[in-house]
């Protein structure tokens, strides 16, 4: 069984003054989480949709996607964890616990604040997760990436053919994820930046697949203007 | 939920914007499979239309001939991974007179509203037609043109008198082709002569009772009715060559684009009684007519994969650049791009 899991917990330091995090802001008429859930809603490979959000803003979460998908029987709200990780294991826990979780289980991770994600990304996700055991979306570094140990002084600069920079969706096995994340030490629990890393570590193989240059994460004030722009204004479709 | 559209924004550059498609409404959402390009396409990324037209419809997706695969459906008529075929027509209202494809409220995919170049297309579920089991999807993907193939052939069934013993098909391109396989079907005890200029695609034509060089045609020949299918600068030429052809009380069915008037020979139409008829576009009814063809006749499907010749996989904004580039130097066929973005 395939399980979306929208990762809705950062409380949006990043984003100035705004006063909601901002994966609650709005694009267009919607909720740039409502856009995302909406994206992996109609994905029909999705047994349930995990949205996994702080727990104070559950309620309004849940209201949210009553409003907006009605009858979303798939999409199912809880609370994440303290860390992007803690919040993967507690959907695992979820799936776990509701009987879901074997061998071949798969979880297609994502940010809820990029709604800009392709159905062809997904699917992609899903065919490699399911083929390869772990996938990550990645565009091609079109910067060169500049390594600082000390914040003040170039220490290397990496061939920019080898750069990707990160996307989401990250895709597992999410027993195996669960296993390699229980084998890792607390020191290495602390330099995770994101799940793949969890694989990395371990030694184990993640595949890659192409992301799109606009399935751009809304993190500043900047991305939310960026976003606004690449909708068409007052093109919506019935 | 936010939607990629690939619009063009000017001749040869296409851009990705977004639009906000709702669920949970009437309509469905289906994910485009193989897109094919047909020439009004072409026009428009090659900027042959004129400048005021091309500043009135850009920024456009483009693509009014496509097929793909229901995702979601909220109202249940249609399941998730249905194939359907995609009508490009958008009707605002119904007349007991008027086909849906000739109502001035109309609008039209890649004319007048945006075309299949989307990640998803939100459509009505009248404006989709279940495709065959097993049908080969290159060929589906062009169905809209033999939709209307099959629309003026119709068309024709009600206003050509009935003496059908001999029709010429004038244009040995795409819709001459499609327009000859499905009268030979359609009409088989009518004999088929197809009028061209390149003799290499009228080699392709073999299913027709002969064919003919347009500089070569016998003094002595003529037929009770003919078909147009040329357009473009050729258009004139054809035409008048058809009305010196055409017998007293023939029918002419006017199928081929022409960006300019075109002087034709009245006095000769007048003298022959002749009936003019144009036809464009098709609705729902010509695309369930030609889901009948399909599946009553399958030697038509097979003389259709033959122009399913140039298939180009899309994943990126250059790959569609490259489709429609490698449209304009293939001669004879369908471009058909494997959407794939």
């Amino acid at each position: 069984m395939v399980y979306g899991v929208i990762l809705a917990g950062g409380i949006g330091s990043r984003m100035g003054k705004a006063e909601k995090p901002k994966q609650y802001l709005l694009i267009g008429s919607k909720p740039i989480l409502v856009h995302t859930a909406e994206k992996f809603y109609i994905q029909k490979r999705f047994e349930k949709i995990l949205v996994m959000c702080p727990k104070e803003w559950i309620s309004h979460t849940k209201n949210l996607i009553k409003k907006y998908i009605p009858d979303a029987d798939s999409i199912v709200v809880s609370e994440g964890g303290e860390t992007r990780n803690e919040t993967i294991m507690n959907a695992i826990g979820y799936i776990e616990e509701n009987g879901g979780l074997d061998d071949d289980t798969v979880i297609v991770t994502h940010d809820a604040v990029r709604p800009f994600v392709t159905q062809r990304i997904i699917d992609e996700n899903i065919r490699l997760a399911e083929k390869y055991g772990a996938c990550d979306t990645v565009i091609a570094s079109t910067d060169t990436i500049v390594c600082s140990d000390d914040g003040h002084k170039i220490s290397e600069i990496p061939d920019r053919k080898k750069m990707y920079q990160g996307q989401t969706p990250q895709s597992f096995k999410a027993k195996k994820l669960l296993e390699l994340y229980r084998g890792l030490s607390e020191e290495e629990k602390e330099v995770l930046t994101d799940a793949s890393k969890i694989y990395v570590i371990k030694g184990e193989k993640v595949s890659l697949v192409e992301g799109e240059v606009f399935n751009i994460k809304v993190t500043y004030p900047y991305d939310l203007r960026v976003a606004e722009a690449l909708l068409s204004e007052g093109d919506d479709i019935c | 939920m936010l939607n990629a559209v690939y619009r063009l924004v000017a001749p040869g550059r296409f851009e990705v914007e977004f639009n906000q498609v709702r669920i949970g409404n009437k309509n469905v959402i289906v994910r485009p499979t193989y897109l094919s390009i047909c020439n009004a396409d072409q026009r428009y990324y090659q900027g042959r239309r004129a400048s005021e037209v091309m500043r009135d419809k850009l920024p456009m997706a483009l693509i009014h001939e496509g097929i793909g695969e229901v995702v979601y459906d909220a109202g249940g008529n249609f399941r998730s991974g249905d194939e359907v075929v995609m009508i490009p027509n958008i009707p605002a209202e119904e007349d007991e007179f008027i086909a849906e494809n000739y109502l001035r409220s109309s609008r039209f995919r890649a004319s007048g509203a945006d075309g299949f170049m989307q990640d998803l297309i939100s459509i009505a579920p009248e404006r989709l037609v279940r495709l065959p089991q097993g049908m080969k999807r290159h060929v589906a993907a062009f169905t809209e043109i033999v939709s209307v193939s099959v629309h003026t052939i119709r068309r024709f069934g009600l206003f050509a008198h009935a003496r059908r013993n001999e029709v010429g098909i004038w244009g040995d391109g795409n819709l001459g082709y499609i327009t000859s396989v499905l009268m030979k079907a359609i009409f088989p005890d009518t004999k088929i002569y197809v009028f061209g200029l390149d003799r290499n695609n009228l080699s392709g034509f073999t299913f027709a009772d002969d064919t003919f060089c347009i500089t070569d045609i016998p003094k002595e020949l003529t037929v009770d009715h003919a078909f147009e299918c040329v357009g473009g600068e050729g258009a004139p030429k054809a035409i008048n060559q058809m009305i010196d052809y055409i017998r007293p009380e023939g029918t002419i069915s006017i199928m081929g684009v022409s960006e300019n008037p075109v002087p034709i020979d009245t006095r000769m139409i007048l003298e022959k009684g002749l009936r003019l008829f144009g036809s464009s576009r098709s609705g729902r009814e010509d695309f369930e007519k030609t889901m009948e063809i399909y599946n009553k006749n399958p030697e038509v499907l097979e003389y259709l994969s033959n122009l399913a010749g140039n298939r180009v996989a899309v994943h990126s904004i250059p790959d569609m650049n490259r489709a429609f580039e490698s449209d304009v130097h293939f001669g004879f066929g369908k471009t058909v791009m494997e959407w794939r973005v």
